[in-house]
């Protein structure tokens, strides 16, 4: 049967992780489009380390939309979660839909926003600083 | 497999498909073929033709043009009536197609606005999806030379006053004759859902055209039917053959036509029984329902006298409809939305924007439309399902 979706990201649109929303995060996200029927909302906790590095000690999503959108955005909180902030910065939607093990072409652009939100997020997170 | 998507299409009736099978390797003529084979396939097809121009209730067989589908039929419908007025008449033609027609009257309209330079205007319907008739005059100018209102709404399955509209079309038709303004006004219905439930006699409904399309009424894909009244002139859009007097060129799809008019046959037959059987499961499905999962809204009328009797679209708040299907896919229940993501066009749907939803509400659009196979159990295993499907994605959702 010709699947709509890979298993990766059924288990992660089934599954998915770090679901909800943190309480005074100190750095929130949101990007999306009403029109393509996609809003993404990231919640980040950071750190320091003992180096001094800043640190995603958590982070949270809330999607609203497609099964592509779910499991980007959930697939993004599991790349980052305990990263440096500057680590988590490198990563695209490119690197998002890869460890997905791809998307369909037509949600590329439109789905897989995940990794701007979470870029938002840390954003908001250095304007607050 | 729950199959809540006969609004996309439905599967072919075993006496269907009994009746095209000789047609293909037996009595496979060419009707336009002076030996017998070919004559016994023109015998068929002919037949066929006054078959269906009878349930139609149509005056001439001659009236009847077959294609490969409602959305040929739309296609052939608007282009064939503009093209005449604009290019043998030489009036420019004004165009008036209702906000919630199926994209294939849409596209076509817009293409001849954009390519061909035709006025062309939209009727807006209410929050229900109806129009309003007195509207319709409004709108009509004097150089509009086709307007066009579906019948029954395929998404949100709201009727249209289809009868009203062809009063008020013929008393502008009337005044025009007496004014001598010789500008054409022909009116087009899609009945492409409203077939399987209601009455689609042309001479009652007053319209000069009207599309079907066999699959929607458990026939086979790729064969329709345009009724085009007598006297109505339309520019033939495909040449090469004098088939179907002249209107549409190519040797006739002689068993998929015969398809067609058996399922016609055996719509006429069962309707009332169908009907009654699918508006007492669809009320039983929107009861459910809208009692199941909170902040819920059902689109279109709710006087069930005003809605197609197989359609039930909902508005699920603050979840997206593909994921929805996805979830009921995974428990074998199918149905659709009207949703970006799942037609591959990135726009929600412009009939819940026409019925004034933002673009956010319109992705969560979810549509169950039934059969005549369908059961009270199959909705029974839907609301056992639904509510916690809904749940789950509101919990996900940013969207307080």
């Amino acid at each position: 049967m010709a699947d709509l979706y890979g298993k990766k990201v059924m288990d992660h649109f089934m599954n998915p992780r770090n679901v909800g929303e943190i309480k005074n995060a100190d750095g929130v996200g949101e990007t999306g489009n009403p029109t393509c029927g996609d809003i993404m909302k990231i919640y980040l906790k950071i750190e320091k380390n003992n180096k001094g590095q800043e640190i995603i000690k958590d982070i949270k999503f809330q999607t609203f939309g497609c099964g592509a959108a779910v499991a980007s955005s959930s697939m993004v909180t599991e790349m980052v979660k305990g990263k440096t902030i500057d680590e988590a910065e490198k990563i695209s939607n490119q690197a998002v839909a890869d460890a997905l093990e791809g998307l369909p072409p037509v949600k590329m652009h439109c789905s897989n926003l995940a990794a701007n939100a979470l870029h938002d997020a840390i954003n908001n997170y250095r304007s607050k600083k | 497999m729950i199959y809540f998507d006969h609004a996309a299409t439905t599967p072919v009736s075993p006496i269907v498909l009994k009746n095209m099978e000789p047609y293909f390797s037996d009595k496979f003529g060419n009707p336009s073929s002076i030996y017998k084979i070919g004559r016994e396939a023109k015998e068929s097809l002919c037949q066929a033709r006054h078959l269906s121009q009878k349930l139609l209730g149509a005056d001439r067989p001659g009236e009847i043009i077959f294609t490969s589908g409602a959305s040929e039929s739309n296609n052939l419908a608007i282009k064939g009536v503009a093209f005449y007025a604009g290019r043998v008449l030489g009036i420019k033609p004004h165009l008036l197609v209702s906000s919630v027609e199926h994209h294939s009257m849409l596209d076509a309209a817009k293409y001849l606005e954009k390519y061909f330079g035709y006025e062309l205007d939209f009727i807006p319907v209410d929050r229900d999806g109806r129009i309003d008739p007195e509207v319709v005059r409004e709108l009509i100018k004097e150089n509009t030379v086709f307007v066009s209102v579906m019948y029954g709404n395929n998404e949100i399955g709201t009727i249209q006053p289809i009868v009203k509209i062809g009063q008020v079309i013929k008393r502008i038709r009337e005044d025009r004759l007496a004014r001598e303004n010789k500008a054409p006004l022909v009116f087009h219905t899609d009945a492409v859902q409203s077939y399987q439930y209601f009455d689609c006699n042309v001479n009652k409904l007053g319209v000069d055209m009207l599309s079907l399309t066999a699959h929607k009424f458990y026939g086979p894909k790729g064969v329709g039917l345009l009724y085009l009244r007598q006297g109505t002139r339309m520019l033939p859009q495909q040449q090469g053959g004098a088939q179907e007097r002249n209107q549409r060129a190519g040797t006739e799809n002689v068993p998929y036509i015969v398809g067609m008019v058996k399922a016609m046959e055996i719509v006429d037959k069962e309707r009332e029984k169908n009907e009654k059987h699918v508006s007492k499961l669809c009320d039983y499905l929107i009861a459910g329902v809208l009692r199941g999962i909170k902040e819920t809204e059902l689109l279109g009328p709710k006087d069930v006298t005003k809605r197609l009797p197989h359609i039930a679209t909902f508005i699920f708040k603050k979840v997206e409809g593909e994921s929805i299907l996805i979830n009921l896919d995974l428990v074998n229940i199918a149905a659709s939305s009207g949703s970006a993501c799942t037609s591959g066009s990135l726009e929600p749907s412009h009939v819940t924007s026409a019925i004034g939803f933002s673009d956010l509400e319109a992705h969560g659009a979810v549509r169950f439309s039934l059969g005549k196979l369908s059961a009270k159990e199959d909705i029974d295993e839907l609301l056992k399902n639904l509510p916690s499907i809904v749940d789950k994605l509101r919990k996900i959702s940013p969207i307080k």
